[in-house]
């Protein structure tokens, strides 16, 4: 346990959307091995970090370093980024009318492995991925998320995960929106993914999903910064007891 | 081997890897006429064919009539002003064309063929290898079955010598010569095209492809068409390869007619591709009688100006008309594509589907008529046209026009222009797509409507035309 590789380091980050500042300042670092979860209310910035760590164009980085496995983060575009390792399963999964899930994915795998897998390897994968997390076989000849339920949406952000084996993944509520037989899936999907050679970074606002994957660390996000960070127990605490005390402790705190 | 793969899964594995295309030699030419239009080069273009007299007079009156007709008035009519109708060879016969080698095709792609289990003859399309060789023995066993079971496929020129009757009698009878100024240019100096009969009752399975034919007088700028199916038939033909089509002359001007008696179907599928320098100014019409369908599948990509609108007259109760178009355009591009449907008879229905597509300052417009006569009583009529704009200077307009003179219609109209999103090109992104890539997945996205109705290997070629319309087009 001595010796830590950082995969990703956030130092004093600063990003703003459409002119208006809407990260202030964010602290993290994310070492091989570790589950982190980010709480924190509505509003308060975690899809904004979770894009920007993904480098959606909108989001202007103003100060600050991201450092990824040692390597400027910042000065890769995003799909270099997702080349590189990085994963987010979003939030809010946009549908591409008119492309296969099967051939989107393998148009994926081939970015991220760097080569062309032969069609049959590709699909006895694809094949073992979707029954271990329920998947379902007519998926892969819709149109990637055109037309798919809340929840069939956060499945197959994760089915998209387990193919492309990412060194870091941002999960923005993938929670959200699943049946509680679908959360355990799913759960156990992160789990199976998880080893000490990457990391995962959670987004949710829920103990359930933490009741299945434990995290290491638990931060809670405030008007753009992470102000409180803790172990599995703060999770815990804000299930009991709401933000508020957070926020009255960071206030009497003088931080800013 | 073959039957294991789905076909998404060809198609998506095959354009991964290919980026062959058609490349011909450049042609010699056995005959070329002098530039301009004249009485004497238009009955030089008939003593050449050895035609009939009665040919000779037609072509001669769609002379008189084209050189009265003015220009259209709509359209892009900047662009049509420019054409140089003087400036025009009108008659070319080629010398057969070169095919390319199978020894070209370099190893990578023979591999993926491999690896796929592309049959051999497939492969050789594929590769943009011509039918001349080994695979002349596959397209043969096609032509004596067609021949079995009675169906005439040949080209113009020699239907017209072989089967003067049936040409005769329907000949310019969907499209009359003053139809307008290109139709009668097209009357008055066509060559080459196809020539189809289908007998009664008889459902031809393989899709006809113009390289089947035995003596191909190759497609020219001014080809003819004719297909008559007879009751009960079914047909489908395709036309154009995806290949840039080069021409020395700018203007292509061809007459395609249908002919569906009543309870026939034919399809007609055209992808064509044709160099930026290119005039496509094309009068497509189809008559679809008694519980006839026809369906017009057409796509439009390259091309300077593009006018064309494949019309249905459906003319007894219950037939059915289709027509579902892509375009594509580019720099210095117009498209100006859409479909007639004429609504004669009782229980007749329509869909039209356009999409298009605009970038780098491209021009695309739909122009569409649904016609419905009084008396045509319970008449179905859909229309949904989409546009994708891939950047700020392109362009796209529609120009629906509705004439209905029954109540008893149900017409539907749906139009939507959208941009290539920021948030699709994140999220394919965020996956490892290269931002061309993401445009590219989009754009086929947008057009698989249409792609899932062409066979295997056109869909393959129109991806992959698609793939490199988009390269250097972002970043
Ligand atoms: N494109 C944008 N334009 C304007 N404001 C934005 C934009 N994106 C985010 N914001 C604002 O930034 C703030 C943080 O939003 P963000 O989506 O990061 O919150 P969140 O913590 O993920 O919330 P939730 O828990 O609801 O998902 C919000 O006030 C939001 O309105
Ligand atoms: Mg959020």
């Amino acid at each position: 346990m001595t010796s830590k590789t950082p995969i990703l380091q956030i130092k004093n980050l600063h990003v703003e959307v459409e002119g208006k500042e809407i990260l202030k300042g964010v602290n993290l670092t994310v070492n091989a091995g570790e589950v982190h979860a980010l709480m924190g209310r509505n509003g308060s910035g975690k899809s904004t970090l979770s894009y920007t760590l993904m480098g959606h164009p909108r989001y202007t980085v103003t100060s600050g370093s991201v450092e990824y496995r040692g390597q400027d983060l910042l000065a890769m575009s995003a799909d270099e980024r997702a080349r590189h390792g990085m994963y987010l399963a979003f939030q809010y999964p946009v549908a591409i009318p008119g492309v296969s899930v099967s051939n989107f994915l393998r148009a994926t795998v081939k970015a991220r492995r760097g080569g062309d897998i032969p069609v049959k390897e590709f699909r006895k994968e694809l094949k073992e991925c979707m029954a271990k997390l329920g998947v379902r076989d007519e998926f892969l000849s819709r149109y990637v998320n055109d037309g798919f339920s809340g929840g069939e949406k956060k499945r197959l952000e994760i089915l998209q995960m387990a193919m492309l084996k990412p060194e870091m993944a941002l999960l923005d509520e993938t929670d959200s929106g699943l049946d509680i037989d679908a959360l355990r899936t799913v759960a156990e999907g992160i789990n199976a993914l998880h080893n000490k050679d990457n990391a995962v970074l959670l987004i949710t606002h829920y103990q359930r999903m933490l009741d299945y994957v434990a995290p290491g660390f638990v931060h809670v996000m405030q008007g753009g910064q992470i102000v409180k960070s803790g172990g599995s127990e703060l999770a815990l605490e804000l299930e009991a007891q709401g933000y508020d005390w957070v926020a009255k402790e960071f206030a009497s705190s003088g931080a800013n | 081997m073959v039957a294991e793969l789905s076909r998404d899964e060809m198609l998506h594995s095959v354009k991964a890897d290919y980026k062959y295309g058609f490349h011909m030699s450049e042609e010699d030419y056995a005959f070329k006429s002098g530039r301009g239009l004249t009485r004497e080069i238009v009955t030089q273009i008939s003593r050449m064919k050895n035609e009939p007299e009665w040919m000779l007079k037609y072509r001669l009156k769609a002379l008189d009539i084209f050189l009265k007709k003015p220009m259209p008035s709509w359209g892009n009519t900047e662009m049509l002003n420019d054409i140089d109708f003087a400036n025009i060879h009108y008659f070319v016969r080629a010398t057969e064309k070169q095919g390319r080698d199978w020894e070209e095709v370099p190893d990578s792609i023979k591999k993926t063929f491999d690896r796929l289990g592309i049959p051999e003859a497939e492969r050789k399309f594929l590769a943009g290898v011509t039918a001349q060789y080994e695979s002349e023995v596959v397209y043969h066993s096609i032509r004596e079955d067609l021949e079995k079971q009675g169906v005439v496929f040949l080209d113009m020129d020699t239907a017209l010598r072989e089967h003067e009757d049936i040409v005769r009698e329907h000949f310019g009878t969907v499209i009359p010569s003053a139809d307008n100024k290109f139709s009668a240019l097209n009357s008055a100096v066509w060559s080459g095209g196809s020539f189809v009969w289908v007998p009664a009752g008889v459902k031809v399975e393989i899709p006809l492809q113009a390289y089947f034919r035995i003596n191909t007088e190759n497609m020219g700028q001014f080809e003819r068409t004719l297909i008559i199916a007879e009751p009960g038939s079914y047909v489908h033909y395709i036309e154009g390869c995806t290949a840039p089509t080069y021409s020395s002359d700018s203007l292509h001007s061809a007459v395609v007619e249908l002919i569906a008696k009543p309870g026939s179907h034919i399809r007609y599928t055209t992808i064509q591709n044709w160099s930026n320098n290119v005039y496509n100014l094309v009068t497509k019409r189809a008559v679809a009688h008694e519980a006839a369908k026809v369906e017009w599948v057409d796509g439009n990509l390259g091309s300077k100006l593009t006018m064309k609108y494949p019309a249905i007259y459906l003319m007894g109760p219950k037939a059915h008309g289709e027509v579902l178009s892509i375009a594509f355009a580019g720099e210095g591009q117009h498209q100006d594509a859409g479909a007639k449907m004429v609504h004669l008879a009782p229980d007749t229905t329509s869909i039209i589907v356009s999409k298009s597509i605009s970038k780098d300052g491209g021009r695309t417009s739909y122009r569409g008529l649904v016609k419905v006569y009084p008396g045509a009583t319970n008449v179905k009529s859909s229309v949904r046209c989409d546009a994708l704009l891939m950047d700020e200077d392109s362009r796209s307009d529609t120009y629906p026009t509705m004439e209905i003179d029954e109540k008893d219609v149900t017409i539907e109209h749906e139009a939507t222009v959208s941009k290539v999103g920021e948030d699709q090109l994140f999220y394919l992104m965020s996956r490892g797509l290269t931002q061309e890539e993401a445009t590219t997945m989009i754009v086929n996205g947008f057009f698989e409507p249409f792609t899932k109705e062409l066979p295997l290997e056109y869909a393959v070629e129109l991806n992959r035309l698609i793939a490199l319309n988009m390269e250097g087009s972002v970043g």
